[in-house]
């Protein structure tokens, strides 16, 4: 407790960027304190009652001086205003080639699942040197994902898909934390960051983290579309039970009144749950909502699935081409029970650099009765 | 000095004032006058200060270690909820405006009273009753929401007092607003006969600049909070999503109000600044109108900038570049603030009495606390630091520092006027002293830790221990700012007792506040005055030479004669 730092690691490729805005500002803070406080306290001290020091010709109003006073701290917030706004931006637009990971935030854990299905609670295992994009749900309140080494943070909204991104620059541990407040064992929802080289990360993920033969994302969804019969009206062509799902990522679609949606998660994610929010053009509501039947898991699964470019066409996911699937094919595809039990069950402690108070069976078990206790 | 027909210097203390007028509770708990309502709500708002205090002593008290060892998690949450609701809603909103503005704001104007006096003791009624709900919350189980109330975990989740302490928020609400609604009326239509718009106190200024916030915003908040009712009682679809509805609809609504809020706390203390640092420099204001203008300016502007509480809340990239934008804009009108009282210093009589500590203090700490404000305004910095204890500390340093700093010089630079009594100097002084040191070894390290990444709200941090040495810090800063602020209690009351009579113009201060007798009479003039000066009247180089001459200070008011004024005033067209 001693050896105090002042700062956090920085450990991602904006980090340093924002370390810069914060020292600029840092600065001028203080010199601006500076300059009000040594000002005050030699104004009181030349002008005391008493003093000796010239008062002739008092000054009450000087418009010159208040619009210098204006102008120049509104030149010099705007100049901060920018650079801000240059570094939000970076940090809320995602590269295209981000790997892909999904997080699922509920009362009082962080589920992670891997785009090859390996899934971890309360622990983060990223690669070095290469843009990973996080997509996030929540399943009960709102809680945020926030990465203090990497100076990112995102709420994570139930009802929404929010997204952050970063690149980590070191290996390492770094803390996981949830940053808004949502609930009892609020303090305890975080867990530990692992960024691991490349090489390392792929092995980690090959060898399926802690769980044994994953199903990838695609995979498990494919196999719920055809489970829960989607596959029943969506086939590989657009027929006049449904609309042909294939290639429908980021797709533009006509809508029944006349507007443009484009095809992205929130999208997709509306179209399960919420069909007749939506329309496509050419169709009613024969498709039935699945808003009360599907767990944030499966739906994920299920877009995981329609992201696939030939998805509905009957042709199996493992043999798309991206680099997931690719992943993916390199596991055991034959083992794919796990599909519905997504569960609160998988990491092994002893991996978890951070032991946190309460073993993660006993928060996974809490987390069950939260959700059950809702219902 | 402000021309009264009754020379109002010298004048013996009145046998007769507010406080013995009459002594039953009943002509207490009754009473229309506005000083006596004053007196309550000074009463009340205290004893919330001390439960507020009292719970911040507890959370610093856990936080000292990183297991979070005293305290249950639930318990802990609930504690520093309550903290919060008790401190904004019950102390922070009300403390200025209904202490000092229900007691001055009629005085400085020449009036004998609030335009609305059965509508101000409706809002004290309407005060305690609410704070009476409060409590019956926090003692039958209290409320683990935080202050914010951000559902869906208010409304679907939470297991606690959630309806309770909503139902008292949304009853405080009218209290805030009867209050404005009152001052609002009284500064337009009671104003003295050549009591023009810019003669006005600063403190009048904002007020009034307060009241429009207060009469805007609350209602807002209050249909709010209402709404996350609906949702809990009746599962009507508004916030969540399990019901339809959208929870960040609930942030944008709450912070449109909660923005204007931080003004609705700190613009009164703005004034009172003011106030003391003319008063005590013995000057007039440097850029009085450049001053009252930005009173109304900020809460103008303080309703367009709700969205920078929204940056990473997945508003969408254009909102929050928006609103960065315009937060930067409106910094600026408080900003300048600052340079004026500074500049007001300048060529000087300065007196340095204890309020001036206060109002010295009141420089330092607010320039931080707002400065780093835009830390949190700007858009890249804020992604990392919201929700961090880099939060706390800045709004500590802007409620803490800003408001409470001015609370306590009001109340130790118009204490004699109110009680007629004087308290020690010294000890008055010293206390500032502590207070201020005791406030930035709180809050400084709570910086620190904030850019480490520290969670607000985090109950314990063993898996973080490179923050317990800030923590303990903190904590130790506590407790030296706990003594600050006892002791003010024991050298008041005490000079209740046995202080020394105050004159009515213990500072030779400028204002119609101090040409009546301390304490006032009920009906505060015997005559309506006549005001022919212009505001903060002084003039330091006459009142130099004097001193230099070795003369006694020579008041304006002395050397004036009453004057009567003939020709329409501006109040008195309106
Ligand atoms: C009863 C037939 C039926 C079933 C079963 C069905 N759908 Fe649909 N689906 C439709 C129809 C009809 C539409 C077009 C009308 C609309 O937009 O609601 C549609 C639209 C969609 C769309 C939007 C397509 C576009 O054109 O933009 C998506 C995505 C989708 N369905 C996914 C699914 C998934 C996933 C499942 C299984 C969980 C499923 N559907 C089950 C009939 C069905
Ligand atoms: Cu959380
Ligand atoms: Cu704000």
């Amino acid at each position: 407790m001693w050896n105090f730092s002042v700062m956090p690691p920085q450990a991602s490729t904006l980090a340093p960027e924002h370390d810069a805005i914060f020292l600029v500002l840092t600065a001028l803070t203080l010199l601006f304190t500076l300059i009000v406080c040594v000002t005050a306290v030699f104004f009181v001290i030349k002008y005391r009652e008493g003093t000796k020091a010239d008062r002739s010709s008092p000054v009450y109003e000087n418009p010159k001086l208040e619009m210098v006073l204006t102008v120049v701290p509104t030149i010099l917030g705007l100049i901060m205003f920018f650079f801000g706004a240059k570094l939000y931006i970076a940090q809320r637009t995602p590269p295209k080639d981000a790997e892909e990971i999904f997080v699922i935030g509920k009362q009082w854990m962080w589920h992670v699942q891997h785009s090859n299905g390996v899934r971890e609670n309360n622990t983060l295992h990223v690669p070095m040197g290469r843009p990973v994009k996080l997509t996030m749900i929540s399943q009960d309140v709102i809680h945020a994902f926030y990465i203090p080494a990497f100076r990112t943070q995102m709420y994570v909204v139930p009802g929404r898909y929010t997204q952050i991104w970063f690149n980590a620059t070191k290996t390492g541990n770094y803390h996981l934390f949830c940053n808004l407040y949502c609930g009892t064992q609020h303090s305890e929802m975080g867990g530990t960051v692992v960024v691991q080289t490349e090489t390392e990360y792929r092995n980690w993920l090959n060898n399926g983290g802690q769980n044994a033969a994953p199903v990838s994302m695609a995979q498990a969804g494919e196999k719920l579309f055809n489970k829960i019969g989607c596959n029943n009206c969506h086939g590989a062509t657009d027929s006049p039970r449904a609309p042909s799902l294939a290639g429908i990522y980021m797709s533009k679609r006509k809508m029944s009144d006349g507007t443009v949606q484009n095809a992205d998660e929130a999208y997709l994610r509306e179209s399960v749950l919420r069909p007749w929010n939506k329309i496509t053009m050419g169709y009613g509501k024969e498709m039935p909502a699945y808003e009360s039947t599907l767990t944030e898991e499966e739906v994920l699964s299920l877009i995981a699935y329609m992201k696939n470019p030939g998805a509905t066409k009957g042709s199996s996911v493992s043999s798309g081409t991206s680099r997931e699937e690719g992943l993916a094919a390199k596991t055991d595809t034959k083992n794919g029970l796990a599909v519905n039990a997504i569960e609160a069950q998988t990491t092994d402690p002893a991996a978890t650099p951070t032991k946190r108070r309460g073993s993660l069976s006993v928060g996974a078990m809490a987390a069950q009765k939260q959700t059950e206790g809702q219902k | 000095m402000s021309a009264t027909s009754t020379p109002a210097h010298d004048q013996p203390v009145a046998e007769k004032n507010y406080l013995n007028a009459q002594h039953t509770v009943r002509s207490w708990l009754l009473t229309g006058d506005h000083k006596r309502i004053a007196v309550l709500y000074l009463v009340s708002v205290t004893i919330f200060f001390i439960v507020g205090s009292f719970l911040a002593g507890l959370i610093r008290l856990e936080l000292m270690s990183p297991s979070g060892t005293m305290l249950e998690s639930e318990t802990y949450n609930k504690v520093f909820t309550a903290h919060g609701v008790v401190m904004i809603f019950f102390f922070l909103i009300p403390a200025i405006p209904a202490v000092f503005g229900n007691f001055f704001i009629p005085i400085v104007i020449g009036a004998r009273d609030l335009a609305f006096p059965r509508l101000n003791l409706a809002s004290w009624y309407l005060y305690v009753f609410s704070g009476i709900l409060a409590v019956i919350a926090l003692c039958s189980g209290g409320i683990d929401t935080a202050w914010t109330f951000y559902p869906p975990y208010s409304s679907m989740y939470s297991n606690s007092q959630v309806t309770l302490v909503i139902v008292a928020a949304f009853i405080n609400g009218f209290s805030s607003i009867f209050t404005a609604i009152n001052i609002i009326a009284t500064i337009h239509k009671m104003r003295a006969p050549g009591m023009t718009w810019f003669r006005l106190p600063l403190m009048a200024w904002s007020s009034y600049a307060t009241s429009v916030v207060v009469i805007l915003g609350t209602p807002v908040v209050a249909i709010t909070l209402l709404l996350v009712l609906m949702e809990r009682a009746f599962k009507l679809p508004i916030f969540s999503p399990e019901l339809g509805g959208d929870p960040v609809l609930f942030q944008h609504l709450f912070w449109f109000y909660s923005h204007p809020a931080v003004y609705i706390m700190i613009l009164p203390a703005f004034g009172i600044q003011s106030e003391l640092i003319a008063n005590f420099a013995r000057k007039r204001i440097f850029g009085y109108h450049f001053v009252a203008f930005s009173s109304l300016a900020i809460a103008g502007l303080g309703f367009v900038v709700w969205g920078h509480h929204m940056f990473v809340s997945s508003q969408s990239m254009y909102e929050s570049t928006v609103f960065s934008l315009l937060t930067y804009l409106v910094a600026v009108p408080s900003a300048i603030k600052i340079f004026n009282w500074t500049a007001t210093l300048y060529k000087g009589n300065i007196r340095l009495h204890a309020p001036m500590y206060y109002a010295l203090s009141f420089i330092g700490l607010f320039t931080i606390g707002g400065l780093t404000g835009l830390y949190l305004a700007n858009m890249g910095t804020d992604i990392h630091l919201t929700n961090t204890y880099f939060i706390v500390a800045h709004f500590h340093y802007v409620m803490v520092g800003g408001a409470l700093t001015g609370f306590l010089g009001g109340l130790h630079y118009w204490w004699p006027k109110m009680f007629g009594r004087l308290y020690s100097d010294t000890a008055a002084k010293i206390t500032a002293i502590i207070v201020f040191c005791g406030f930035n070894l709180t809050f400084f390290p709570q910086f620190i830790m904030g850019y480490m990444g520290m969670p607000r709200r985090y109950h314990y941090y063993y898996f973080a221990p490179e923050y317990q040495i800030y923590h303990i810090l903190s904590s130790l800063g506590a407790s030296l700012l706990g003594v600050g602020l006892i002791l003010p209690a024991i050298y008041l009351t005490h000079s209740l007792i046995k202080g020394e009579k105050a004159s009515a113009n213990p500072w030779g201060a400028h204002g119609l506040e101090w040409t009546i007798p301390s304490p006032p009479p009920t009906e505060n003039f015997t005559e309506i005055p006549i005001v022919t000066d212009e505001v903060y009247d002084f003039d330091p180089v006459a009142e130099h030479e004097a001193n230099l001459a070795g003369k006694e200070i020579e008041l304006p008011s002395e050397s004036e004669q009453p004057t009567k004024v003939d020709e329409p005033t501006e109040a008195g067209k309106e």
